[in-house]
């Protein structure tokens, strides 16, 4: 049945990538169509109830700044905050939100519901509608079809998905969900690179059989830290604390004893896991030295009593959980009420897309989230974003937007994914931004929301916040150079006492603020700052602090785009230019990058192959080098 | 240019013109004893022809060599010869160029040969010999890779505050600088013995006339190449030499004396003269040993006035043979920097001292383990070091560990710009190997 209604844009999948790519279209003004395989699971968290994190935080601002929903939903549903890594610096600083399950899906529902040009249909996906090159629309399982000039694919890991515990295993999109394999046939017969990836899950765990007073307490920070900048700590629900525990000798001795029935290490498993979120087994066969591993307890929202011990995600027998699970301190009655799995999926080689994450096989077709090799909601989400604005442009018949390396931890996962592809779940981290010190949380609407302003994608309210924010902050930031502190006055004494520091010659409150230690909480405490908020001088503190180190980075980056303006062409044959090692020739062939800039950042590339690719761009681009003979004696 | 003369010729068309050079067909990498002509066919000199086809030639193109007896003159007949028959003569270097280009050598072996062609010296050409093999590049890395380590622990510790990871509390990160910067003070004292070794120093001579520079400049030069005589003001040129103290090229200037003069030729000799005393890294001040040590010098002011620093600066006591004094280091006049040796230009005594006292001035250790590394490398070493020791005051200070990672990846950034860049892919592969890391 063709539907009556036609759309601009079809996301399908209604995960963290899916919710933000439909949101984003939409607040773009087009038409847009979500489906979904259950309305119920809209916005749900397959993984570990949190948001944010130190890398992730930083997309979540990102994000937010581009006036998506993530942080808006975790605010709303957030039980347990805190602000990892403060005394390491503002561009490591991050925020890490415990959510309540339910009241996430339920934030991200009620959000995705305010969005006029938004609807929502629940049904899966069978088929994707094809017109020569490009793409025209779905067809779902009761055969109905949808036609829209782009679609944006957001599957998460229910491509050919497959469920282990032990050596059992099962067809599965997420525990208790069917994966989506009529899908996953269609799009194998594209064009695509198609590889398996594998995550898993911890157990779940029933908190009335928990004795939490053998665990360490952790509660959360004071006062209430917030994603979003629309957020304020009075939207957080009540707080709960979580709870740390440790594996043991003990656990380690049962985990050895049940590996013969691993199908990690049985070969059941072919997909490749993340290095960094590794199986308790992996843990204890890898770093077999440590004596312990430490778990998160996490609870799972304020009415369940069901826990996520972060840490020991597994996909060993059953029988073998709940020995592992009782060895640990506080566990040892637990009840398990789901067990943990390991799921291997398809991804698609996000080298098969360009940077607005459309194909490069199917015009029209975007992909986002865990089907490009990611893991994490946050990494989908921001993905989700970027498709839904670069779809909504493409129907509308504008040019693709991403933000550059230097702008956005967005355009370090964009890059780093279509330029290098992955091979294996692909996770943010702040060490993966080379530009870091600019890509802080405190600034990503300053970086981003006057972008998201032009695109389209930031509505009124959003905008006014930006511009009220940014206003507070250059009337702060004048009014500190405007002060003049001589050596020898009443202000200059009061202010040495504070900052336990010598004022020599005059100094400007600005200037004295860039020195080491001092800190606008000092100042204030002498000088009325009452009109500023906590947000406002910690942006005028970190923007005077670090402006050194930003000009520096400028320079790189100025150079870095010069050699971004340097086209390799793509008649560029690598097999032809000796003197590359095999390996980087290989490397080179499967990700044919388009730019110097952009090759250099092939890991293993050294400044001699850079040379000879330039020399070897060049002469492609004309002037031979080399005409007839040349003689010395 | 001694018994044997070589012609190499490189490219598409050089066994075309070997073979009509010769007159006979060039077998691959097999010796040819044959007759080479010239343009009207007439045998110039009979010798040895070689035929290198590409790619396993050492330009990666066809390369002939023609290998003659005759001297210069000859040679450079064979050379015309080759040119009529259309090959044209390499810019300098181009070989390498051309190797480098094919993909025979990588960038820092490029500069290594080029180092090797023009080594003034043979410790310059061993050294050369030694980076050619990877030893400056393998001493680079290893030091690259300490970083790595260290960059390891405090991106650890950022991006993995809670998995026990945090080494910056531990003090280990403060000790592991610490040892980089004792590699890296290592290899730019080594690096640089390889720059002074390639580059070579320049020493300028200054005195008054007549006391006895071109005598010492003959007697360094060992041989007559300024013309000695007792009339005041012979030396109205600059007179280079240059010269290889034990192992270090030294090019030796001969400034005319510094005096003033009607004479316009000597006048604008004596700016020349002041001209390359400012410029040189080293200048030697020539003095009459009979003259009193104590007494004002114009010309040692005039010197130190013009920008010489004391600590580049010798006053050389010339003459001790007339004078009687002890050939040797003399005693520093008090309150001043500036060294100062008596010899005997005419005896050869304190000679030896002199030379050593140029070398512990410049800072050359003599030929051992000096590695021909470029200017570039050595810049590029001292940003390293720069960047590392703001990266140990910041953690000294207690500022935020990002800023210490910013300066990390600086000086990661240098030693990249010689090895190779390290991305942070290679740094995250490090951690998840080191650490046991994830929820």
């Amino acid at each position: 049945m063709e539907y009556p209604q036609s759309f601009d844009v079809i996301v399908i999948g209604a995960g963290h990538a899916g919710c933000e790519a439909a949101a984003a279209a939409a607040r773009m003004g087009a038409r847009v169509l979500l489906l979904t395989q259950s309305l119920e699971t809209i916005g749900a968290m397959s993984c570990n109830p949190a948001i944010g994190g130190i890398g992730k935080s930083h997309l979540v601002r990102e994000i937010d700044a581009m006036d998506g929903i993530m942080a808006r939903a975790a605010d709303l549903a957030g039980i347990q905050f805190r602000v990892l890594n403060a005394s390491k610096g503002p561009a490591v600083r991050a925020t890490r939100a415990q959510a309540d399950r339910s009241l996430y899906r339920q934030a991200v529902r009620a959000l995705l519901e305010a969005e006029e040009n938004l609807v929502v249909f629940q049904q899966p996906v069978v088929d994707l509608l094809v017109s020569g090159d490009r793409v025209a629309g779905v067809t779902t399982q009761m055969g109905v079809v949808f036609r829209a000039a782009a679609v944006i694919l957001t599957t998460g890991t229910f491509l050919g998905g497959r469920i282990h515990i032990g050596l059992d295993n099962h067809p599965g999109g997420r525990a208790g969900d069917a994966p989506s394999n009529a899908l996953a046939e269609r799009l194998r017969a594209l064009p695509f690179r198609v590889g398996r990836l594998k995550t898993g899950t911890p157990p779940r765990i029933d908190a009335r059989s928990v004795d939490f007073s053998r665990m360490e307490v952790q509660p959360g920070d004071d006062p209430l830290p917030c994603l979003s900048l629309l957020g304020t700590p009075e939207q957080h629900p009540r707080q709960v604390p979580c709870h740390i525990t440790y594996t043991n000798e003990t656990t380690h001795e049962i985990i050895r004893g049940g590996l013969d029935r691993s199908p990690l290490y049985s070969g059941a498993i072919e997909g490749t896991g993340p290095r960094y979120c590794p199986s308790i087994e992996d843990k204890v066969v890898r770093f077999a030295e440590r004596v312990k591993h430490q778990v998160f307890v996490e609870p799972e929202g304020l009415d369940t009593a069901e826990l996520y011990p972060n840490g020991i995600s597994t996909s060993l027998p059953f029988d073998v959980q709940i020995a592992m699970v009782r060895s640990i301190a506080g566990f040892e009655r637990a009840h398990v009420t789901r067990p943990g799995y390991a799921i291997e999926y398809d991804y698609f080689d996000p080298r098969d897309l360009q940077y607005s994450l459309e194909t490069k096989a199917l015009e029209g077709l975007f992909f986002a989230g865990q089907i490009n090799g990611t893991t994490g909601y946050e990494e989908a989400a921001a993905q989700g974003l970027l498709a839904g604005i670069n779809a909504a442009r493409k129907v509308s018949g504008r040019p693709a937007w991403w933000p550059r390396r230097d702008e956005a931890y967005l355009g370090v996962l964009v890059d780093d994914l279509v330029n290098l592809g992955t091979n294996e779940p692909y996770r943010m981290f702040t060490s993966r931004a080379e530009y870091r010190l600019r890509l802080r949380e405190d600034n990503a609407d300053h970086r981003l929301t006057p972008i998201g302003h032009e695109l389209g994608v930031v509505k009124a309210a959003r905008w006014g916040a930006y511009g009220a924010k940014r206003a507070a902050v250059s009337a702060l930031d004048e009014r500190l150079q405007g002060v003049l502190v001589r050596p020898g006055s009443v202000l200059a004494g009061e202010l040495q006492a504070v900052i336990g520091e010598e004022i020599s010659r005059e100094v400007t409150l600005l200037a004295l603020l860039r020195r080491p230690g001092v800190t606008a909480e000092k100042l204030a405490r002498v000088v009325d700052l009452e009109e500023a908020d906590a947000t406002v001088r910690e942006q005028v503190e970190v923007e005077a602090k670090y402006a050194g180190y930003i000009k520096r980075q400028e320079q790189e980056i100025a150079r870095v785009r010069r050699h971004d303006s340097i086209q390799l062409p793509a008649s560029l044959s690598y097999a032809g230019i000796p003197g590359l090692s095999n390996e980087l020739r290989q490397k080179l062939e499967q990700v044919r990058p388009e730019t110097l800039a952009r090759a250099a950042r092939i890991p293993g590339m050294t400044p001699a192959a850079l040379s000879l690719l330039l020399v070897h761009a060049k002469k492609l681009s004309g002037a031979r080098p080399v005409p007839g003979a040349a003689v010395r004696a | 240019m001694g018994g044997i003369g070589v012609v190499r010729i490189s490219g598409g068309r050089a066994v075309e013109i070997g073979m009509a050079t010769t007159g006979r067909g060039l077998p691959a990498r097999r010796a040819v004893y044959a007759p080479f002509l010239d343009a009207d066919g007439l045998p110039l000199d009979v010798g040895i022809a070689l035929c290198f086809p590409g790619p396993g030639s050492f330009t990666g193109e066809d390369v002939v060599e023609l290998q003659g007896h005759g001297g210069p003159i000859v040679l450079q007949l064979i050379l015309d010869a080759v040119l009529s028959r259309g090959a044209r003569m390499a810019r300098p270097g181009e070989f390498t160029e051309r190797a480098f280009i094919n993909g025979k050598l990588d960038l820092a072996q490029a500069e290594a040969v080029a180092d090797l062609i023009a080594s003034a010296s043979g410790a310059a050409a061993r050294g050369a010999l030694r980076s050619l093999q990877g030893e400056f590049s393998r001493a680079v890395e290893a030091l690259d890779t300490a970083v790595l380590e260290l960059r390891v622990f405090v991106e650890a510790a950022m991006d993995f505050p809670e998995e026990g990871a945090d080494f910056l509390a531990e003090g280990q990160v403060g000790q592991r600088l610490a040892g980089v910067r004792t590699g890296l003070a290592e290899l730019i004292r080594d690096a640089r013995q390889g720059v002074l070794l390639r580059d070579g120093i320049a020493v300028a001579l200054v005195g008054a006339p007549n006391v006895g520079k071109s005598s010492l400049l003959n007697r360094l030069a060992g041989q007559e190449r300024a013309i000695v005589t007792d009339i005041p003001g012979t030396t109205r040129d600059l007179i280079h030499a240059d010269l290889s103290l034990q192992g270090l090229p030294v090019q030796l200037v001969d400034t005319a004396g510094l005096r003033e003069s009607l004479d316009p030729v000597e006048q604008e000799g004596v700016r020349r003269a002041r001209d390359q005393a400012r410029r040189a890294d080293l200048v030697l001040l020539l003095e009459d040993d009979r003259d009193s040590i104590a007494a004002p010098s114009p010309l040692l002011a005039e010197l130190l006035l013009s920008g010489v620093a004391p600590a580049m600066l010798v006053r050389v006591r010339n003459k001790a043979d007339v004078s009687g004094g002890v050939p040797g280091v003399c005693e520093a006049v008090a309150g001043d920097d500036v060294a100062v040796v008596r010899i005997s230009a005419r005896s050869g005594g304190g000679i030896d001292t002199l030379i050593e006292t140029i070398k512990a001035k410049v800072g050359y250790a003599g030929e051992g383990t000096a590695y021909t590394a470029r200017k570039r490398h050595v810049l590029a070493l001292q940003a390293a070091a720069a960047a590392l020791a703001e990266a140990e005051a910041l953690l000294a200070a207690g500022e935020p560990a990002e800023l210490v990672a910013e300066e990390l990846r600086a000086v990661h950034g240098h030693l990249g710009s010689i090895v190779g860049a390290v991305t942070a892919d290679d740094l995250l592969g490090e951690i998840f190997s080191s650490f046991c890391i994830g929820k």
